[in-house]
């Protein structure tokens, strides 16, 4: 028994943080805000295989598993780093995985390995969304208006959830009745999109679709654990060289305790989000409550120290000045996306024989 | 990840499934707030058959009375789950056992461990610790109880206080200090002496759950040979960290916790309001997620923790917040039990066995003891600032200087 990462994810999990240390920086997360996306970010990431981690190797992947997947995740949300990565490089994949036919998997797989098929998730008719949501789908075609796709900057496809859970529609985005309107969002880096279909043409995945939400929900976590962890850190190294009253803000025992707290709710987090990612593979009869659990409580955890990290900064923390805002918009809006934990909760409940 | 048991594992577990059914129904009752009362004979056996069947005192050594297995942290989780699962003892848990047993077979002498391990994992010879002082609790090291030399003996004058079982125990390890001019840390010795010697008295303080579970132990020239000591003069601190290592581990063991999630479950689904269980209110049950959610992290967070050990990395952050987060959610837990249990819950009658005959009082004794172990073996604030200092690599507090 080995619970943990073996010594290739250590690696890959190492080179990865490397790149994106090197690639993702204040002015990058700022011009990708502004454009919407970093395109070459993306693309350089696929040359480490960011893309085709949940591809088969048959396909041009590396035919690893949600493990692997989270791990990413969480380099990602380590580095608030803009990328497609939770819809094209989870989501997408693990769909046509889990639900597509071999002949789907044969004609898109491969695209999302390399990094050419971009794929924007709108999953509201599965998430409890206080948004818009109605489509149908007739033949093939879908009509409706969806709102809150995410992953959607340069998207080439779309990945639809219809109500009930047991179908999957994916469409070009260039598809005759297919309208996209871009919305900015309160996660800079992670734009979101409203869709409109009028019987637009449509691949049909049928086949548990939550089991696609779930492995979402395990990714979110995963990326909010990065980045509460990236904003713990810093606030302890902040605490470290800021002085006040003749020494450094990090030897009150105020300060300490406030990180103490955080460090204690954050650290057992981690093997939770790798059990869950684990149980979404096997997967176990606990897999969805497992997957619902980790995002709620990654949602709290997160969110709490989101606010304790930028009160170790002071004003400093309140301001674009450190960029510190970033990481704190991304956990705020991951919080609300596919889910919030009271609609995990009871996603949850339900899954473990509660009604 | 590969979450596959090895052989060995298995068949553990196979033993253990059997064990539980041919000897399940032999058990005694658990839970009610913490060992209050010298093991009787049915707790006796018990712990003889789990002995024998390598279920307790499994690594200890042949030739001190143990099992004799190899030492192995996934055999340890292994039992544990299982009979947390059954909802069975796990043996006795006094001090003797937890504490003084691991330290002595670090750091006793070949003759102290033949003489009291066997007895004390039987659960013959009952152990309390002498460390708490009324004016030394979180800064343990400044302990005045002192003992000079006479004779061949310790002659021990002092006060203890919070002493566990001391009512009823056979024995004490005692800290004390026996090198005056030596700094601080470096003054104090560990001692193991009788309860029976004579200068030694033992007042009971009643606590909040009713029962006197606590001791205030009073020293006047009690006389100890100088063999007792574990280590030699001065090092009593160094064998304290010995043992208090061992107490931080097992006091937020996390198959306990979803034990008590199981249990709670449970409570909420059979308790009713105007006809409705509780469980099946929103309020209610997401209260109950909330703690799942964070019982589940502290579940995996130890299963990780246990394959950290396995490989023999070094104990970081991640063991270092396992007390404070394993005690304080326990008391959450029991927090939702009892407000579960509302006004009927609070009738309130605390005897020595109780359990499942009387829930209400059994969650509320829990309830009350659990803030006890949030304060015990190292408080909460204490907690945060180890958490601080060694897992986050903060700074110390800058000494204050006596004017």
């Amino acid at each position: 028994m080995e619970f943990g990462l073996g010594e290739s994810q250590r690696l890959f999990d190492g080179a990865l943080r490397g790149a994106l240390a090197e690639r993702v920086t204040p002015e990058s997360r700022r011009a990708a805000a502004a454009a919407g996306g970093d395109a070459a970010l993306w693309q350089g990431l696929c040359e480490l295989g960011l893309a085709g981690v949940l591809v088969p190797e048959a396909q041009g992947g590396s035919g690893l598993g949600m493990m692997d997947a989270v791990l990413a995740a969480e380099g990602l949300g380590y580095a608030a780093a803009p990328t497609p990565f939770l819809g094209s490089g989870v989501m997408a994949p693990f769909a046509l995985r889990l639900l597509g036919s071999p002949a789907q998997g044969d004609e898109f797989l491969p695209r999302l390995a390399a990094g050419e098929m971009r794929v924007a998730i709108a999953f509201a008719a599965l998430t409890g969304t206080t948004g818009a949501c109605d489509l149908r789908l007739q033949g093939g075609r879908l009509t409706g208006r969806v709102t809150g796709a995410l992953d959607a900057a340069d998207a080439t496809h779309l990945l639809v959830a219809l109500p009930g859970g047991e179908t999957l529609a994916l469409l070009a985005a260039d598809a005759p009745g297919v309208a996209l309107a871009p919305r900015r969002s309160v996660d800079r880096l992670r734009p979101l999109a409203d869709l409109e279909f009028d019987a637009a043409p449509a691949a049909i995945l049928p086949g548990d679709a939550r089991r696609v939400l779930d492995a979402g929900r395990v990714a979110l976590a995963a990326e909010t654990l990065g980045a509460a962890q990236s904003m713990l850190d810093g606030a302890v190294a902040y605490a470290g060289q800021r002085r006040q009253f003749g020494r450094a803000i990090a030897s009150f025992q105020a300060v300490k305790h406030a990180c103490a707290e955080m460090a204690a709710a954050l650290e057992p987090c981690r093997a939770l989000v790798w059990y869950a990612a684990h149980a979404q593979d096997a997967p176990e009869p606990e897999a969805r409550m497992l997957a619902a659990q980790a995002k709620a409580h990654l949602d709290e955890v997160g969110r709490e120290v989101a606010r304790g990290a930028t009160e170790v900064y002071g004003g400093m923390g309140f301001t674009e000045l450190l960029g510190l805002p970033a990481w704190f918009r991304r956990i705020m809006a991951n919080r609300q996306l596919l889910g919030g934990p009271e609609r995990c909760r009871d996603d949850a409940a339900l899954a473990q024989g509660m009604s | 990840m590969d979450l596959t048991l090895s052989d060995r594992h298995r068949a553990l577990q196979a033993e253990l499934r059997d064990f539980v059914t041919r000897h399940g129904h032999r058990s005694p009752p658990v839970g009610g707030g913490g060992g209050r009362v010298r093991p009787d004979r049915r707790v006796l056996d018990w712990q003889a058959l789990l002995i024998e069947h390598g279920f307790a005192a499994r690594a200890v050594p042949r030739q001190y009375g143990g099992y004799g297995a190899e030492p192995d942290v996934l055999d340890a989780a292994i039992i544990t789950e299982a009979f947390n699962r059954a909802g069975l003892s796990l043996g006795i848990q006094g001090q003797g056992i937890r504490m003084l047993v691991p330290t002595l077979l670090e750091v006793g002498t070949e003759a102290q461990r033949r003489r009291w391990i066997g007895p004390t994992i039987r659960g013959e010879t009952i152990w309390c610790q002498g460390y708490s002082e009324p004016e030394s609790g979180s800064d343990l090291a400044s302990l005045r109880t002192h003992a000079r030399v006479e004779d061949g003996h310790f002659v021990i004058n002092g006060q203890k206080i919070w002493t566990s079982s001391a009512h009823y125990a056979d024995m004490m390890f005692l800290l004390c200090r026996t090198e005056p001019e030596a700094p601080k840390h470096e003054g104090i010795s560990y001692i193991l002496l009788s309860m029976d010697t004579p200068g030694i008295e033992v007042r009971p303080l009643p606590t909040m759950t009713g029962h006197a579970t606590f001791n205030e132990v009073f020293f006047t020239e009690a006389r100890v040979p100088v063999e007792n000591i574990v280590l030699g003069r001065g090092k009593g601190w160094q064998v304290a960290n010995v043992t208090l290592k061992h107490e931080r581990m097992l006091l937020g063991d996390a198959s306990k916790l979803m034990h008590r999630v199981h249990r709670l479950r449970a409570l909420l689904e059979r308790m009713e309001v105007d006809g409705v269980p509780l469980i099946r209110k929103p309020q209610w049950r997401e209260r109950f997620l909330r703690l799942q959610g964070e019982a589940l992290a502290m579940k995996y967070h130890q299963m990780r923790l246990l394959g950290e050990a396995a490989r023999g990395e070094e104990p970081g952050l991640g063991v270092l917040i396992v007390k404070y987060v394993g005690t304080v959610l326990a008391w959450k837990l029991t927090a939702l039990a009892v407000d579960a249990l509302g006004d009927a819950g609070l009738p309130y009658e605390p005897h020595d066995d109780v359990g499942e005959d009387d829930e209400a009082t059994g969650w509320y004794a829990d309830h009350m003891y659990d803030l006890g172990l949030i304060i015990g073996g190292g408080s909460s604030n204490i907690q945060k600032n180890i958490i601080a200092e060694r897992g986050l690599g903060m700074p110390r507090e800058p000494k204050i200087r006596a004017s």
